[in-house]
């Protein structure tokens, strides 16, 4: 009968996750939300040179409730995607791809972006908000 | 001992593989990839700056040479690598050929309009049109 110590095949239902698979996944992921992101960067750009009124409603709209739970998912997005692509570059050159390594280095991914949101959001509040 | 070896001399030389295209989208990607490392941290760095910032203030701030020069190639990078990017997913996922390449032209219009009109945007506030 089945022998359970055999090699499973990776069907993803049943796949134990690992967190390689995790910021693999992640890495695409906020690569798309950004590129989404990034209209909202053109839009801003745009509004600032269409004069005052134009970037006075792009202020409001940035900092409407909604505007601020996007802000902050982008946020973490861009400061993800910059750690792991860090650690895509580092890797690129050969290093980093023993299992023990290659899991501490996504670990550091998500924590180091974790903490970059987390400083930034700190000083964005102490400052005021973000409205 | 190793494989034998059946490739033309005149393939090798020049270096596009199987894809006919070689690195240039690897290398392209890694090499904005360097540059958004810099340019990305810039660019919250300047954003966090004005966060209060009413229009004259930022606009006299994204005016200034060294930030209009940074922001333009903050611009032209971040499109660049985002459609490089989207590009890979596209050829992924999509599996209908005329779906897969409508999708890929469409991006790469999106991403040097895209890039287009933040240049013109940064050039405008800079020069004061």
């Amino acid at each position: 009968m089945a022998d359970t110590r055999r090699p499973l095949s990776p069907h993803l239902q049943i796949y134990k996750w690992q967190v390689q698979m995790v910021t693999s996944i992640l890495h695409r992921a906020t690569g798309v939300a950004l590129a989404v992101g990034t209209l909202m960067v053109l839009w801003g750009l745009l509004a600032l040179a269409g004069g005052e009124a134009s970037f006075n409603q792009f202020k409001v709209c940035v900092g409407s409730p909604v505007g601020l739970v996007l802000l902050f998912g982008w946020s973490w997005a861009l400061f993800y995607h910059l750690c792991n692509g860090i650690r895509h570059l580092i890797q690129d050159t050969g290093a980093g791809y023993a299992i023990p390594q290659f899991v501490r280095s996504s670990w550091l991914s998500i924590i180091v972006s974790v903490l970059l949101t987390a400083i930034v959001w700190a000083y964005v509040l102490t400052m005021g908000g973000a409205a | 001992m190793s494989a034998p070896d059946f490739q033309n001399p005149l393939k090798r030389a020049r270096g596009l593989g199987s894809s006919q295209s070689g690195v240039g989208h690897w290398w392209t990607q890694r090499v904005t990839a360097a540059a958004l490392v810099v340019l990305g941290v810039w660019f919250v760095a300047t954003v966090l700056c004005l966060l209060h910032a009413d229009y004259a203030t930022a606009k006299a701030a994204i005016a200034k040479p060294w930030n209009a020069v940074l922001l333009i190639a903050f611009s032209i990078a971040v499109f660049w690598h985002a459609a490089l990017g989207l590009q890979v997913v596209i050829e992924d996922y999509v599996h209908t050929r005329w779906k897969e390449v409508v999708s890929l032209v469409l991006i790469k219009f999106l991403a040097v309009l895209g890039a287009l009109a933040s240049v013109l945007a940064v050039l405008r506030v800079a020069l004061g049109a």
